[in-house]
């Protein structure tokens, strides 16, 4: 066989996930200009996620949020040299198509923007660039999975500065996960049914205890010791939005929460990075969001 | 049994693990001078170069890593890991420097193929070492390797780029041998 017919680009799968791979043990951060990615790039950030607004602006200034402007995204890779990621809004495939045509490193699409399609996710296998999405449960995980994304994050509640929700979420996708294994092969069929998942990956969790891609945290991040317990949860890497440029010194907090990360299983390394840090963004307690206020309702 | 280290400050140390327990070694996650000093052998694994290079600063583990590459002990670098062995690595003008180990005489060019819509799989090409021949190799974001100095053995080759290269005890792969199952790479690395 030529070496052409043997060459696989960015499409394949196996490429999406690999990448995701590398992101493991790392902190995706939340920036909205190159200077702010300069800082992440610094702090230690495995990439950046470029956006117009972080997502606690969103929340209080209201109106669609949409695809980030084009300018933004390329000014910031300008400026740093590790993965540059985007969202798009939920089914808004012609806003992947102009991220993949740029050449972005990673696509969100996310429950952060304003939903596109209240009832189709965007089909991902077709694309070069790789996709994550969030979850709330492994139903919806495995969902995405199957139109193609290759990384997972729970939802949490972004730009809440609350943890509880990416919490709940690494429960429920870990519990549903412990499950699943203890199920005899033969109740899968209409365990898959039930979760509205294909079957062929709820086998895989079954036969391997795990999803088929690394599964990241996402969504109320704001301390490192909120890192290190998402990580301890199971977490294989974390997203950090607003919790790094919504407080008071984004660079030690973006550092202080890449080294809790680093270190999520040692005390003391987390106390070390939770000295001198300076107030936290502002966090949100999840009673005073009402049902329609929650962005970790939106996605099918 | 021989320990094989992997540096743990970021990156695709699972797979790293699970390519060593197929060739039946044992492996540790490393993050200290005094653990990686332990070890028989030590991988820097994929990830993001600029992120490990400033935990490799954090930790203040340059020195032992230099010592360990110095021990003559097996040290093996996959992408970002190939990247901090060289002797420079080289992006665009408007990057930051990412500070390396300077423990293979080469130059590593960052991102050298693209963006991650760029990246690719695919068999070495013909003539690479015999204990590698048709590997394939998964090239993620990958950078090229240039201005080999005279000591640095080319043991495979992509598009005429040299893609997996030793230097005495340092082995160095600009792809991704610990993704996929074949363990090739990895057993040669550890019968070195």
């Amino acid at each position: 066989m030529s070496q052409n017919e043997t060459r696989e680009g960015a499409q394949s799968y196996e490429i999406k996930v690999g990448l995701a791979e590398m992101m493991k043990g790392g902190v995706i951060m939340d920036v909205t200009n190159p200077e702010e990615a300069k800082i992440a790039e610094e702090s230690g950030a495995t990439a950046v996620m470029a956006l117009e607004r972080v997502p606690s602006d969103i929340r209080r200034d209201g109106g669609v949020a949409r695809m980030c402007s084009i300018a933004v995204i390329e000014g910031i890779r300008e400026t740093v040299s590790i993965p540059v990621m985007a969202k798009v809004r939920i089914g808004h495939f012609a806003e992947a198509q102009v991220l993949d045509a740029v050449g972005i490193d990673f696509i969100d699409e996310s429950e952060v923007l304003t939903p596109a399609d209240d009832t189709h996710h965007v089909e991902k296998h077709g694309f070069r660039a790789p996709f994550v999405c969030g979850c709330r449960n492994l139903g919806e995980a495995l969902r995405r999975i199957g139109e193609g994304a290759a990384m997972i994050r729970t939802k949490g509640e972004a730009g809440s500065g609350n943890i509880v929700e990416a919490v709940r979420h690494l429960r429920q996708v870990n519990g549903d996960i412990r499950a699943i294994q203890a199920l005899r092969d033969e109740e899968l069929y209409t365990t898959a049914k039930d979760l509205g998942a294909p079957v062929n990956l709820v086998q895989y969790v079954h036969a391997n205890g795990k999803l088929p891609v690394p599964n990241f945290a996402a969504g109320g991040i704001a301390t490192p010791a909120d890192a290190a317990l998402c990580m301890q949860l199971g977490a294989e890497a974390v997203f950090v939005g607003s919790g790094i440029f919504k407080s008071e010194d984004p660079e030690a907090r973006a550092r202080a929460v890449v080294h809790a990360t680093t270190h999520w299983n040692e005390p003391d390394e987390i106390l070390a990075a939770s000295r001198g840090l300076g107030e936290a963004m502002e966090g949100i307690e999840m009673e005073t969001l009402s049902e329609s206020e929650k962005l970790s309702n939106r996605g099918w | 049994m021989k320990t094989v280290g992997i540096l743990g400050i970021q990156g695709d140390v699972a797979a790293h693990a699970r390519a060593i327990a197929r060739v039946g070694a044992a492996s540790r996650r490393v993050l200290r001078g005094e653990e990686i000093a332990e070890c028989d052998a030590l991988i820097l694994p994929g990830g993001e170069s600029t992120t490990i290079s400033k935990g490799i600063t954090r930790l203040e583990l340059w020195e032992p890593l230099r010592a360990f590459a110095r021990s003559g002990r097996p040290l093996l670098g996959t992408c970002a890991g190939a990247i901090l062995l060289a002797r420079e690595a080289r992006a665009s003008d408007a990057h930051e420097r990412v500070e390396t180990l300077g423990v293979l005489s080469a130059v590593a060019v960052r991102n050298a193929y693209g963006t991650q819509v760029d990246s690719f799989a695919g068999i070495l090409d013909p003539g690479a070492a015999e204990a590698v021949a048709e590997f394939r190799g998964v090239f993620i974001r990958a950078p090229q390797l240039t201005e080999l100095g005279d000591s640095v053995e080319v043991l495979a080759r992509v598009d005429e780029q040299p893609v997996l290269v030793r230097e005495s005890n340092v082995w160095a792969a600009t792809f991704h041998p610990e993704l996929g199952d074949d363990p090739r790479v990895h057993a040669a690395f550890l019968s070195s």
